[in-house]
């Protein structure tokens, strides 16, 4: 069973914005989630995450004067899990209905309240045999730079590849082609991959 | 088809039939793998082509990456790059089509159309150069391989020696190699008999390579079919060669037409040429002695009175004779009749080399080519007149080979003499030419534009490629080609006799091995060539 590790809380087509359970239980930007809809299983990569106080007026203090070190922050002020929450946002990058993988958008975006999960590196290489996906990550727009998180998901993604270098190859290949006439945007995302 | 065994290149981007055809190469071929003269072949939807890389190129797909390049020291880099933002593309020319692509008939066709857009192209399998140039057999002469491949590549030879051909190439270019592996073909499959007129002695007995080694040539290693006549018997001696006849001309035999193609290299005036037609007619056959003779002050007066001669055309004219009288194999009287000697071999289906030993001399190889064969070939003529008159069996077919041949075929003199006659007359009276020349712009367009099949060595001199490339398609392809061709061992083959135009590493000649292999394709049934035979083959 796939780790739960958060439930969406903002939803939209081409992206989806979770809460983690777990303060700080963020997944590592790149990362492929996936989430539950009825007929479909959407999947994402995670571009943006944060961690703030509950409530948007109130601004977290700084605590730690006289402790010794980070950790005993907590564990002095327990309550601080509970006032803190860590989000983070998904680009929707493919989905899959029954056993069929779609590397393009859902028809529908995902619920409130549908639980997320990370996935497993088996699911993470099955997903990434096909790199459709690239196409959505170059052309979105994002508050972070493309070739950083395009060069942070195939990080991720070469890790559950056995043969880590030519999944790499691969993807630059890919991205030579659809980033062509761009050649800085290449250079400098190969030059993330290492 | 086996997918295994070929080796995909790319697909096929743009093109046409006139400009040739664009490939771009997959990632994982090297540009540096490829090489002009190479064969390949394009799968398209229905028919399969066959065609020849002519240039190789290097493309990106952004400018950038040329004005600020990459750090390809990084093999990542490098891989990604390599067939996407940088790639190498192929220039082919398409010259067959072999069939269809389920290896449904293998029927070889001139092509006529181009492979559809992204059809993938093959590096040519030994099998398909097979198919398209057939393999050794009692017609087909293996004379080399494809560049960068094993595969025997075959001249048809029956084919070959129905029209006049030329072997061109700088100096030492391997020439005289490829010609005489020609002859030893053509002694062994083609039916037809060669005369050959060897100035510098390299075809009868022994020849040289390069390296200064002695290589055998044709009489030692065919005793039986060839005969080595020689007009310097010393030389032949001293080299050790074993002449079947030593040949002798007399004065009488040479005609004033026979001066006509010394003009140039004798600076003989046009005037002065038109008197030996004078001076042979009052003095009949004997003229020249009777002219260099002449020495009488007024019996001289007496005959440049009566012919109108100018007194100095007469004088220049007297010691031009006297120039070719000194050529030691002149004599008065010819013991025997060398024509007749070789034509008598001839006949008997034996070649003749006719070597000069030490007269290299540019006059007296022009002098004695021209005055033998004008005299076989009239004889050839008449021949085959007869033989088409009575319905009777034609002579056997007759290849004369000339060195030096812009000598013979140059402009001024191509229309006068009887080597121009051959090469536009063709295969009519059952004989045609093997010239070989290293300046073929220097021979006339006229005989150039005749010339069956052509195979050329590397020439670097532009007027030299054009005129060798003259009406063929594909002609700024093949230069580039031509231009590439390594200086020795390698040749491009193009006209009647091959369905495309081809490069080929000729086959090595001169270790006790490959005379081992050129002895051993020897014909058993070349010896009795029926009538019936020599009718299907020259038509």
């Amino acid at each position: 069973m796939p780790q739960k590790i958060g439930e969406i809380i903002e939803t939209s087509t081409p992206s989806f914005t979770a809460q983690c359970y777990e303060l700080y239980g963020l997944p590592p930007l790149g990362s492929l989630v996936k989430t539950q809809d009825k007929s479909a299983e959407l999947y994402g990569i995670v571009y943006h995450a944060c961690t703030a106080s509950l409530e948007p007026g109130r601004k977290p203090i700084a605590r730690g004067k006289d402790e010794a070190t980070e950790e005993a922050i907590y564990k002095s002020n327990p309550q601080l899990t509970k006032l803190l929450r860590s989000e983070f946002s998904a680009l929707v990058v493919g989905h899959k209905t029954g056993d069929k993988l779609y590397h393009y958008l859902p028809p529908t975006p995902a619920r409130i309240h549908s639980f997320v999960y990370a996935c497993a590196p088996e699911e993470v290489k099955v997903f990434s045999e096909s790199l459709g996906f690239l196409s959505i990550l170059t052309t979105a727009r994002l508050p972070i730079a493309p070739d950083e998180l395009i060069a942070a998901a195939l990080r991720q993604m070469a890790q559950a590849h056995d043969d880590a270098q030519a999944f790499l190859v691969r993807a630059g290949k890919e991205l030579a082609v659809l980033l062509s006439g761009q050649f800085p945007v290449v250079k400098s995302i190969l030059g993330r991959l290492k | 088809m086996n997918e295994q065994n070929r080796q995909r290149l790319g697909i096929v981007v743009a093109g046409s039939l006139e400009e040739g055809i664009d490939v771009r190469l997959d990632g994982g071929v090297s540009v540096e793998d490829m090489a002009v003269g190479r064969y390949v072949t394009i799968e398209g939807q229905k028919q399969r082509f066959f065609a020849m890389i002519t240039d190789v190129s290097l493309g990106v797909t952004d400018p950038s990456l040329t004005l600020t390049p990459p750090d390809v020291s990084d093999p990542f880099m490098a891989q990604v790059l390599a067939g996407t933002s940088t790639y190498g593309t192929l220039h082919v020319s398409p010259y067959l089509t072999i069939g269809g692509v389920a290896g449904s008939g293998e029927e070889i066709k001139p092509v006529k159309t181009v492979p559809s857009h992204y059809s993938a192209v093959y590096l040519a399998s030994q099998a398909d150069v097979e198919l398209v140039f057939g393999k050794e057999d009692e017609r087909r002469f293996y004379i080399g391989t494809p560049l960068d491949m094993e595969t025997k590549i075959c001249l048809d030879l029956p084919e070959f020696v129905k029209r006049s051909n030329g072997i061109f190439g700088k100096s030492g270019t391997g020439k005289t190699f490829l010609t005489r592996i020609l002859l030893i073909g053509m002694l062994q499959k083609s039916a037809a008999v060669n005369l050959i007129f060897d100035m510098h002695s390299e075809y009868g007995w022994a020849g040289t390579s390069e390296g200064g080694k002695s290589v055998k040539a044709l009489k030692q290693l065919f005793p039986s079919k060839v005969a080595v006549f020689t007009l310097d018997e010393e030389s032949s001696k001293r080299r050790k060669v074993s002449t079947d006849f030593v040949v002798r001309i007399g004065y009488d035999e040479i005609e004033p037409e026979d001066m006509a193609l010394l003009r140039q290299t004798l600076n003989l005036t046009e005037l002065a040429t038109e008197a030996t037609y004078q001076l042979r007619r009052i003095y009949g056959k004997n003229w020249i002695q009777k002219t260099i003779d002449l020495k009488d002050e007024e019996q001289i007066k007496a005959l440049l009175e009566e012919t109108k001669i100018h007194e100095s055309t007469f004088q220049s004219l007297q010691r031009s004779l006297a120039t070719i009288a000194r050529l030691p194999f002149l004599v008065p009287q010819a013991p025997e009749n060398t024509c007749d000697r070789i034509l008598g071999y001839l006949d008997r289906g034996i070649n003749v080399v006719l070597e000069f030993g030490r007269y290299t001399d540019i006059t007296a190889y022009i002098l004695v080519a021209n005055l033998l064969t004008r005299r076989i070939y009239a004889r050839y003529r008449d021949r085959t007149e007869k033989a088409m008159g009575e319905d009777t069996a034609k002579p056997t077919p007759l290849v004369i080979t000339i060195e030096e041949a812009h000598k013979f075929l140059n402009p001024e003199v191509a229309s006068q003499t009887i080597f121009g006659t051959i090469a536009r007359e063709m295969r009519k009276y059952n004989c045609t030419l093997l010239v070989i020349d290293q300046r073929p712009s220097g021979i006339d367009s006229e005989v150039m534009s005749q010339l069956g099949t052509k195979i050329t060595c590397l020439l670097d001199n532009e007027r030299d490629i054009d005129s060798v490339l003259a009406g063929v398609s594909g002609k700024n392809e093949l230069r580039g080609v031509l231009a590439r061709l390594e200086s020795r061992q390698q040749a491009l083959i193009f006209g009647h006799a091959v369905p495309m135009p081809i490069v080929v590493r000729t086959r090595e000649y001169g270790s006790p091995q490959s005379y081992r292999e050129f002895m051993s394709g020897e014909r058993p049934e070349a010896k009795d060539k029926t009538g019936k035979e020599l009718e299907d083959l020259w038509g």
